[in-house]
């Protein structure tokens, strides 16, 4: 069990940085003993976190830069919760269902959805185009909280499914951040599983920020010890360990799928960029703090592992995924760029599973309405 | 006198009434350090400290609610909402609590809370960041619902709201935040609860609020150029409705266009429309028309021009009104 450094409880810091959490790796790269989770895959699995790390990296770099290039309306960057996202996602079973907010890239790449359909919300071509219900991935939930409801209600069916009880049971994860703990929402949702021992784990990234406002203004605790009064377990994870973050969530998972309840998952982390691309941090928080976290940088502690374990990896693996990133980025950034706009009429559609009379014809009319420009046109163009 | 941007003016009406009277806060997501996702709080927080600008949790209904209970002790509290698609976990404290308590403690409580909501399309964003969902608030009496569009307005009309003894929804076209206007800060403001006719003419009645005045009067000179005088008015003040100065315009012009930026069905302009309809019947020559955002959710951004009404539409629908 390690102890971050700054900050006490005693002492009344808030939601105290000096708590134990959950390590299996440190930032050194060393592998460590946990009293109650262990990481019980092989190398070969740590090679493919390795490769997840590094591709969701490499897409949220490629966000970043579109944006920058106008290609994007907007990125939500997720630069230094790689790890939490990457071993919460391939913790779950294909039969596990997660909802994320909009920041879950990763997880979403463990899902199997293609990094272009989310870059395509973001590029303001559709509001979430992929198939929620082929990835057991929900669509991106932009209001803070709303979805650890939604969570614990698809919990509630898989209950009423009998789906729950055995080892080949499902649960489902809800995605949060550190400010969304303090919306009605997520409370209610805590209490609703909680009193249904429902199968859903709650996974909160705590990156210290909800844009430019503090942990210390969302929580006077540490966020993993509000389960307890909710009625069930939490625990904080380091979220920059990838084995912690995959086994933690794996034996809350297995707990919810077996029929033993919700767990609060806390996630430490950092976000390391801003917001999103409109946000400005240097306006809010200190460079040190930055640093503070470079140090203990998600993906690279994970490379010194695998460099350092004679066998685990060798240059010819990492030199094959940075190529696969390139690879990868190179396809996003042209499909993006070749990505179409919708058809204008198009918003005319799907606003009920079948149109009412006057969406009818608003449709015709509107077409009718845009057609009449282009014979304008034409008639111009014939002069 | 300088050219003032609409949010700049914002700021520095927020930054008066705080200078004017103690009892007034800000309390919002992001409102304190970075001055908003708009930056309209800019600095306030370092001049007037942070009991007075409030970082709130992230919790709507917590701002609201707690702005009540700030109420109930003397103070008048502005909350930020930080987009319009954001406002509804405070909704139910709004219509259920900060509407009625006036009403149901027979007067003897009293709720000057101001809620501001960036609000409206245009800015290319994401979901939740470009509705206008004025028509919910305005539906609901014991609510106050105004909107600005300009800097001057924006300057005076924060400062009134909250000088207003009831609660004041404070709407604010965020697509013109940057745009300037002359702001002389020494003039006498008009009362708030008022439309004015920003440009006079004589053929038909253009009605606008918010973002669509601007679309109102480019509307207007195109048709100048078509030898029609298009009278254009901006509503301001949503609730109370002023529909006396429209009525008075439509009774000389007998045509009326309404516009806004928020769904056609049971918008402000359906409201307008029937009262139109009621007080001018006789001096009305074509249906009293209107131009809104299509009967949708607010669509991906790529295709946001076309959903939303704009210059082409609104001369459409004038076009229409000419020829019935
Ligand atoms: C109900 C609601 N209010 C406000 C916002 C605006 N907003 C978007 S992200 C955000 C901060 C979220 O912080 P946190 O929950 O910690 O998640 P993070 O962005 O750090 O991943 C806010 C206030 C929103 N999306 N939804
Ligand atoms: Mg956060």
């Amino acid at each position: 069990m390690t102890t971050e450094s700054s900050g006490d409880l005693a002492t009344g810091e808030p939601a105290g940085a000096s708590v134990p959490l959950v390590q299996l790796l440190t930032p050194d790269g060393e592998r460590v003993e946990h009293p109650d989770y262990e990481f019980d895959g092989t190398d070969e699995d740590i090679r493919g976190f390795y490769r997840d790390l590094v591709l969701t990296r490499r897409v949220d770099a490629e966000g970043v830069a579109l944006q920058r290039q106008g290609e994007l309306g907007i990125w939500a960057s997720l630069l230094g919760q790689e790890a939490a996202q990457v071993g919460s996602g391939r913790a779950m079973r294909p039969q596990d269902y997660a909802f994320p907010t909009y920041r879950e890239h990763g997880v979403a790449m463990c899902r199997g959805v293609d990094p272009v359909r989310l870059l395509g919300l973001f590029r303001g071509a559709d509001q979430g185009s992929w198939d929620a219900e082929k990835h057991n991935f929900h669509l991106y939930t932009i209001v803070i909280g709303a979805q650890t409801l939604h969570a614990t209600g698809y919990a509630m069916g898989i209950q009423r499914d009998g789906a729950v009880g055995d080892d080949d049971g499902a649960a489902v994860i809800a995605y949060f951040g550190d400010g969304a703990t303090s919306q009605g929402d997520v409370n209610e949702a805590f209490i609703w599983a909680s009193v249904m021992n429902a199968p859903v784990v709650f996974f909160c990234q705590n990156n210290q920020w909800a844009i430019s406002v503090p942990l210390e203004r969302q929580t006077r605790i540490p966020i993993y010890q509000r389960a307890a009064g909710f009625g069930f377990p939490g625990v904080r994870v380091d979220g920059n360990d990838v084995l912690a973050s995959y086994a933690v969530t794996k034996a809350a998972l297995d707990n919810a799928r077996t029929g033993n309840g919700p767990t609060l998952i806390e996630a430490y982390t950092y976000r390391m960029g801003a917001h999103t691309t409109t946000d400005d941090p240097t306006r809010y928080r200190v460079a040190a703090e930055l640093d503070e976290w470079k140090a203990k940088d998600p993906v690279s502690r994970v490379r010194t592992y695998l460099e350092r374990n004679d066998g685990a990896a060798d240059e010819a693996f990492f030199a094959a995924v940075e190529v696969e990133a390139d690879e990868l980025a190179t396809r996003i950034r042209r499909e993006t760029q070749e990505m179409p706009s919708p058809e204008p009429t198009s918003f005319f559609d799907h606003v009920y599973v079948e149109d009412t009379p006057r969406l009818t014809r608003d449709r015709e009319a509107y077409a009718a309405y845009l057609e009449s420009f282009d014979a304008d046109a034409a008639a111009v163009g014939g002069h | 006198m300088a050219p003032t941007t609409l949010g700049k003016a914002l700021n520095m009406g927020l930054r008066k009434a705080m200078e004017d009277d103690p009892k007034v806060l800000i309390m919002g997501e992001d409102v304190g350090k970075l001055g908003g996702v708009f930056r309209i709080t800019d600095g306030l927080q370092k001049d007037f400290g942070e009991d007075r600008v409030i970082d709130t949790p992230l919790a709507e209904s917590g701002i609201i609610g707690t702005a009540i209970g700030l109420a109930l002790r003397g103070y008048r509290p502005v909350c930020e909402i930080q987009f319009d698609g954001f406002v509804w976990p405070g909704y139910d404290q709004i219509v259920a609590q900060l509407a009625k308590m006036h009403y149901r403690s027979q007067g003897r409580l009293r709720l000057p809370v101001v809620v501001r909501i960036p609000f409206g399309g245009g800015i290319g964003a994401v979901e939740h960041h470009s509705e206008s969902p004025e028509a919910y608030f305005a539906h609901t009496p014991g609510l106050r619902v105004v909107v600005c569009s300009n800097p001057v307005d924006s300057y005076f009309m924060i400062q009134q709201a909250i000088a207003t003894d009831d609660p004041v929804i404070f709407f604010e076209p965020k697509r013109r935040y940057y745009e300037k206007g002359e702001l002389d800060t020494s003039i006498t403001p008009e009362p708030m609860f008022q439309a004015r006719t920003v440009r006079p003419g004589t053929d038909l009645t253009l009605v606008a609020y918010g973002p669509m005045v601007k679309v109102a009067l480019e509307a207007a000179s195109a048709a100048e150029a078509e030898g029609r005088s298009l009278e254009v008015i901006d509503l301001r003040s949503l609730s109370p409705l002023d529909s006396d100065t429209v009525v008075a315009s439509v009774r000389r012009t007998g045509r009326a266009v309404i516009v806004h930026e928020a769904s056609t069905t049971l918008g402000i302009g359906a409201e307008l429309a029937a009262r139109v309809t009621e007080e001018c019947f006789y001096s009305l020559e074509s249906p009293v028309l209107r131009v809104g955002g299509f009967d949708t959710p607010y669509p991906p951004a790529k295709v946001e021009e076309e959903w939303l009404p704009d210059l082409d539409r609104v001369l459409d629908a004038v076009d229409r009104s000419f020829g019935f």
